[in-house]
């Protein structure tokens, strides 16, 4: 049950990361607080959106997905069951793909890296790690 | 379990509190008196490296303060100025692109321009890129591009009444916006011979995409 525990953690700091570039993409906050790297160029870019919508929204859906099923995964009904397992590596895969091809765009195509797209690509790698862990641990 | 829900409860109010911090933060308004950059049309196209009678050009914008510039400039130029520009068969024009998410590329595209005024544009763009400690430090450069420019053997009242003045401001403007009606979004962006390049932006390709123009020419 711990990595269904930090995997919410996880998904649930992701959708607050993804939340705030996504509320940044539709105007309602005004400054990106980048640092070191090149936030705007990379959101202002026309990879930052995907079939008419902000790619940061599909973050906020994706990490929410994440969180709702690790919280039904630690309900008592599902507690020792391997379904959750496998949805949660399925979906952490889908996200880690969606993540290096996002990465891919930023290093050789806009040349510019967001310092929030980092902390994502960190939060949905430390979840797919730990959902393929704990999958390899219930086989 | 509990201190599971504590954490979680304990990282969605921080989130939550997070994001309404931030959207309550505005950009700050450009100051009334700042007028807009004039456009300079003074029929500047870039300094140029090699013949004028090579046959290929590449024309590159660039951001002095942008990373992948600097490794360009410092990793891939060296090749680039030994194999192609050397031997005759490509020129190089730069044209600076700042990048408005970089707070000093146009202070450091000034101190080019400015080098530039006085026959020393190219050493004093050597200088930017493989000297680019400054683009890391996030203070203002104008002391560093200062030692540069002394180092280059620049008269350094003139390039200081150059730099006081932002007298090729506007010549950076001009460039700027021409790289936007080109379609450029990010640096280093190549055309060669005035079409845009998609390919990787290194010596061997380059030298390979180069060699294959000028063969094709010969053929036809």
């Amino acid at each position: 049950m711990r990595h269904r525990q930090a995997i919410a953690v996880l998904a649930l700091v992701g959708v607050f990361v993804a939340t705030y570039l996504w509320l940044y993409k539709i105007g309602i906050i005004g400054v990106l607080q980048c640092g070191v790297g090149a936030c705007e160029t990379v959101q202002a870019s026309r990879y930052a959106e995907l079939l008419g919508l902000p790619v940061a929204l599909y973050g906020v859906v994706g990490y929410a997905v994440l969180l709702v099923v690790s919280l039904v995964g630690l309900s008592s009904s599902f507690s020792g069951r391997r379904g959750p397992d496998l949805l949660l590596a399925a979906l952490a895969t889908i996200g880690l793909a969606f993540t290096l091809y996002l990465t891919g765009i930023e290093l050789f195509v806009i040349h510019a890296v967001c310092r929030w797209c980092v902390t994502s690509a960190v939060i949905i790698t430390a979840i797919w790690v730990t959902s393929v862990a704990a999958l390899r641990r219930s086989l | 379990m509990r201190g599971f829900y504590v954490l979680l409860a304990v990282v969605a109010v921080g989130g939550a509190g997070w994001l309404i911090y931030a959207a309550q933060k505005k950009p700050a308004e450009a100051p009334a008196a700042v007028a807009p950059i004039p456009v300079a049309n003074d029929g500047f196209k870039g300094y140029t490296l090699g013949s004028d009678s090579a046959p290929v050009e590449i024309t590159v914008y660039s951001d002095f303060e942008c990373p992948f510039c600097a490794a360009f400039a410092s990793v891939q130029m060296p090749v680039v100025r030994e194999q192609l520009i050397a031997t005759g068969k490509l020129r190089l024009r730069f044209r600076d692109f700042p990048l408005s998410s970089h707070k000093y590329s146009r202070t450091a595209a000034l101190a080019a321009q400015c080098a530039g005024e006085q026959g020393k544009f190219w050493e004093m763009h050597d200088q930017l890129f493989m000297r680019h400690d400054w683009a890391q430090s996030d203070k203002d450069p104008s002391d560093v591009f200062k030692g540069f420019a002394s180092g280059l053997g620049i008269d350094m009242q003139k390039y200081q009444g150059c730099m006081d003045a932002q007298r090729y401001a506007g010549r950076i403007e001009a460039s700027y916006e021409e790289g936007q009606a080109r379609g450029v979004q990010g640096t280093p962006s190549l055309f060669v011979d005035g079409r845009h390049y998609e390919g990787k932006a290194n010596s061997d390709d380059l030298k390979q995409l180069v060699d294959s123009i000028i063969s094709a020419r010969k053929r036809s």
